[in-house]
């Protein structure tokens, strides 16, 4: 099978790690893996901010780079759900009847990584091994937009010597919310900092989230509360082997 | 009494003062635990509980689809049962009415079930002007009248305020408005309730006029339902003489049958309960029994307006239950207050925008950005409205409006340029090389994992970096690393 | 042109002229039942009644009398409505009391139109037996006579044996507050105490 891999603009730029480990481990799966590279980012930042009109070229790249491509899996929960939720408005907005075949086309086709893996490969273990103690976030737009479900939660426990503690009111935001951690960054950094405790209290090593962006926040509050807890995204989790997991932490 | 949100400033600003209020935090994080935990252990006894609400909203679609029709035969059923019914197009004309009744009849003041429309209104402050005295009778709502706050929450008004703070209010307060709290008034809940039961009975007993609002509106019957705990409804709609209802135009259902849906929605939403202590129906006036004169004022007051919008007319299906601020982890932290509206929290979001419009207030332009868009809200909402859909559609008309302004704001441009840099793979590729350049040098210090943060940026990374630490640029973008290396990686042996 | 027809104007723009695709109402909730298949529907209102911190006596029709006597009390000022149909010691018949002097009533005994027991409630239509609704009101304890027949199992049978042409008062419980902290108390404005009795039929 063959997979195109959506690195969103975050991935791309600013955390490689992620989109390399989803590489990884769709190799490691037996999963034929390409890189579309004229893809940059779905739009979602402008979406969620209401530049409806400066997220139709975005889209319209969006769909072209994914034209024709079997399956996209993308590591993100929110960009999962902006592809297949909110492109519709966009393509709308821009009253171009190909743009919305073309957003109508993809939706469909494209997977958040837990998705992909479970209900597409049909895997829950995909031989990772991270003998560390975690606790999984999940975000939510992969919870309540997507609805994935425990199927992170699935893969997590799958993994050779794990030890997967669960997050007090993991269900509630972490108040990263895109612009919003900006815009209204007090209210933001109050929720965040209400994770981060729930984080601490569960005595992790590692928090693991689906979402580079909410990780950047929670870690970032994390890394400034010098809390020693480390943010791994569920791809970099779920690519580590025996082999390389002595390192990681 | 007078204090109304006129002139608040817009959420953001709101917002930090109120997070900085400790004992605010405290009383709401404990209030709306409680709620959430209430609500959540009765809509599970309930196992057709996403059933009920897609009829539900089923049934207001349907009714606002052809609303013109049901107003018609709400009104003529209601004037069959010897109901007044008067019209109003917005708030002045709907207080001047019920003002107007007041004086006719030669009164001072009125009781007041506790009503979100006549709060929407303001009636309380235009009643005021013309030397009428409104008493609020629900405990929440004569809590704030007496301390001559503003409410926070749709059900719970008094919810920032926890009991020794409810104490001082009744001590200070309710001598001036009337019977005195008494001397030896504890903190305890119980005594508090007792405390208002003594003030207002007084009130009660000797009130000729009572001003509601109604949940529910069936137009096939021409009757109206108030849905409440305390007994402080049934006063007020069975003692006086004159009745006035305030019942917003989206508030009618077809038939009478149809509440066998709403009235197991709504107590379980609201209060957490199976069912609330007293609901009162009534079409018009009966003889022998309550008021004998009955009237029913039919707001629109930006109801159309709203109407008018394909998909935020679903925001016409509210029925106050306020599920969504009690689940909302923003309106968790912030409370009510920083929405600047008597409708809070996430429904206040779009509700407000939808009613009055955007472009022209601040305030109410930014609302619609006083969500992380997690979409707690829409779980919990009994009638299935998308808020978070329509919370970025109201962003979406906010950004429009602004479209033509002579000064663009900073964010306009930044979008502009960040699509513009997003635009093209080879445009992003080159940004990339360049923060790649800033991630070879040493800056920050080093987070768990390895990656280097930084924690301070001019602004406005400011807003970033004043509480959170911000990984500095890797030195190859994922692009870089896919056409040097990752196209084989996994290929090699 | 007046308020009614503009606001009716306005809806009219508001809607457009189209004829909107018809929304679908399933009622198919209607038949579901609120009791759960072998529950018995008397007892789970019973116990849903009193889980609301209202009492429930549960007696056979013989001794109804004497239950209400003993609920009443040593009670002085007892009232009761035309068309009762008890004997209760004592009391007088409502005759168009002033709230005044409803105030000044003990307690208050009357008969309800049904019982829910999915939600514990009582629904009074203020007919004969029931009286007006403010003698059920003002007095500070109420005291429901209920036979078991007239429970319906659920909210939708209850909307649906009612007439809306009646006022209708929906009692679950004491009057209540949690207004203070989300922090349930009873007895507001309301009776505080309400004290159903059950008749077996």
């Amino acid at each position: 099978m063959r997979v195109a891999v959506m690195a969103t603009c975050l991935g791309d730029a600013l955390f490689p790690e992620v989109p390399r480990a989803t590489v990884r481990l769709l190799r490691r799966l037996g999963v034929e893996v390409e890189v579309p590279p004229e893809q940059t980012c779905c739009g979602q930042p402008m979406v969620n901010t209401g530049y409806l009109e400066e997220a139709v070229p975005l889209v319209r790249r969006t769909v072209e780079a994914f034209a024709g491509v079997d399956a996209v899996v993308v590591p993100s929960g929110s960009c999962a759900g902006s592809v297949r939720h909110q492109h519709r408005l966009v393509a709308q907005r821009a009253g171009d009847g190909a743009l919305q075949e073309a957003v109508a086309d993809l939706a469909p086709r494209t997977y958040e990584l837990s998705e992909l893996l479970v209900d597409v490969l049909g895997v829950t273990d995909v031989g990772a091994s991270f003998p560390h103690r975690v606790t999984y976030h999940p975000t939510c737009h992969s919870l309540r937009m997507l609805g994935v479900g425990d199927r992170p939660w699935r893969l997590l426990s799958a993994v050779a010597g794990i030890d997967l503690v669960a997050l007090p009111q993991a269900g509630e935001c972490c108040g990263f919310g895109g612009t919003f951690a900006v815009k209204n960054a007090e209210v933001s950094v109050a929720m965040g900092a209400d994770k981060a405790r729930h984080v601490r209290e569960t005595g992790a090593e590692v928090l693991v989230a689906g979402d580079a962006s909410c990780l950047m926040h929670v870690g970032g509050l994390l890394s400034r509360q010098r809390a020693g807890v480390r943010t791994m995204h569920l791809a970099e989790v779920l690519a580590t082997t025996a082999d390389d997991a002595a390192g990681v932490v | 009494m007078g204090r109304t949100f006129v002139g608040m400033p817009p959420f953001p600003v709101a917002a930090q003062a109120a997070l900085a209020d400790t004992t605010l935090r405290r009383n709401l994080a404990h209030a709306t635990a409680t709620i959430r935990a209430k609500r959540a252990g009765v809509v599970a006894e309930v196992e057709d509980w996403e059933d009920l609400r897609v009829q539900a909203a089923a049934v207001k679609d349907a009714t606002l689809d052809h609303l013109g029709e049901h107003l018609l035969t709400l009104e003529a059923s209601l004037t069959a049962r010897g109901v007044r019914v008067h019209w109003a197009r917005d708030a002045a004309e709907a207080c001047r009415l019920v003002g107007d009744i007041a004086l006719g009849h030669g009164l001072e003041e009125v009781v007041k079930v506790k009503s979100m429309t006549t709060a929407e209104i303001g009636l309380n402050e235009a009643l005021a002007e013309r030397g009428v005295a409104a008493w609020e009778t629900d405990l929440a709502e004569l809590i704030v009248q007496l301390g001559e706050d503003l409410p926070s929450h749709i059900l719970v008004p008094a919810i920032h305020r926890g009991r020794a703070e409810i104490r001082e209010i009744f001590r200070a307060r309710m001598a001036a408005a009337g019977r005195p709290a008494p001397a030896d008034l504890s903190d305890e809940p119980a005594e508090l309730a007792a405390a208002a039961r003594l003030h207002l009975r007084e009130k009660f007993l000797r009130a000729r006029m009572a001003v509601s609002g109604a949940n529910f509106a069936v137009a096939e019957s021409g009757t109206l339902v108030v849905v409440e705990s305390e007994g402080n409804g049934r006063m007020c709609l069975t003692l006086p003489e004159v009745l006035v209802s305030v019942v917003g135009i989206e508030k009618v259902v077809p038939t009478w049958e149809d509440l066998d849906l709403f009235l197991r929605l709504l107590p379980r939403s609201s209060t957490g309960e199976r069912m609330n202590p007293y609901t009162s129906t009534w079409s018009g006036v009966t003889p022998g029994d309550g008021p004998q004169e009955v009237h029913v004022v039919l707001l629109d007051n930006g109801r159309t307006r709203a109407l008018a919008e394909r998909e935020g007319r679903q925001v016409l299906r509210c029925i106050r239950c306020s599920a969504c601020l009690n689940v909302c982890p923003v309106y968790e932290r912030v409370g009510g207050h920083a929405y600047g509206s008597v409708y809070p929290g996430p429904i206040g979001a779009i509700l407000n925008p939808l009613l009055h419009g955007v472009g022209s207030d601040p305030a109410t332009d930014a609302l619609p950005y006083a969500s992380t868009l997690c979409g707690a809200c829409a779980q919990v909402c009994p009638v299935g409205i998308d808020i978070p859909g329509l919370l970025v559609r109201e962003r979406v008309a906010v950004v429009d409006a602004h479209r033509r302004d002579p000064r663009p704001k900073a964010e306009a441009l930044a979008m502009r340029a960040g699509a513009w840099g997003l635009g093209d793979a080879r445009r992003m590729g080159l940004a990339e090389r360049a923060s790649g350049l800033v991630g070879r040098l040493p800056l920050g210090r080093r987070m768990p994992g390895g990656r280097r943060g930084l924690s301070w940026l001019p602004f406005p990374g400011s807003r970033w970096t004043g509480a959170r630490d911000l990984p500095a640029p890797p030195r190859e973008s994922f692009r870089q690393w896919w056409s040097r290396t990752g196209r084989d990686e996994g290929h090699r042996p | 042109m007046s308020a009614r027809e503009e606001v009716l104007a306005r809806v009219r723009a508001a809607l457009g002229g189209a004829d909107p695709s018809p929304v679908h109402v399933d009622r198919a909730y209607r038949a579901r039942r609120a009791v759960p298949e072998g529950a018995d529907a008397v007892a789970l209102f019973a116990e849903r009644v009193a889980d609301y911190r209202a009492s429930v006596t549960r007696c056979a029709a013989a001794d109804l009398e004497r239950t209400v006597a003993h609920a009443v009390g040593d009670a002085r000022r007892v009232l009761v409505p035309e068309g009762l149909g008890l004997e209760v010691p004592g009391a007088l018949e409502d005759t168009g009391l002033d709230a005044a002097a409803l105030d000044a009533v003990d307690v208050v005994v009357t008969r309800a139109a049904l019982g829910i027991a999915e939600t514990g409630t009582i629904v009074l239509t203020h007919g004969p037996g029931q009286g007006r609704r403010a003698i059920t009101l003002v007095p500070d304890h109420h005291v429901c006579v209920l036979e078991e027949h007239q429970v319906v199992p659920g909210v939708v049978d209850a909307v649906a044996a009612l007439d809306p042409a009646r006022p209708q008062t929906w009692v679950s419980g004491p009057s209540a507050t949690s207004d203070i902290e989300l922090d349930r108390v009873e007895g507001v404005h309301g009776p505080r105490r309400l004290h159903v009795l059950l008749v077996a039929t």
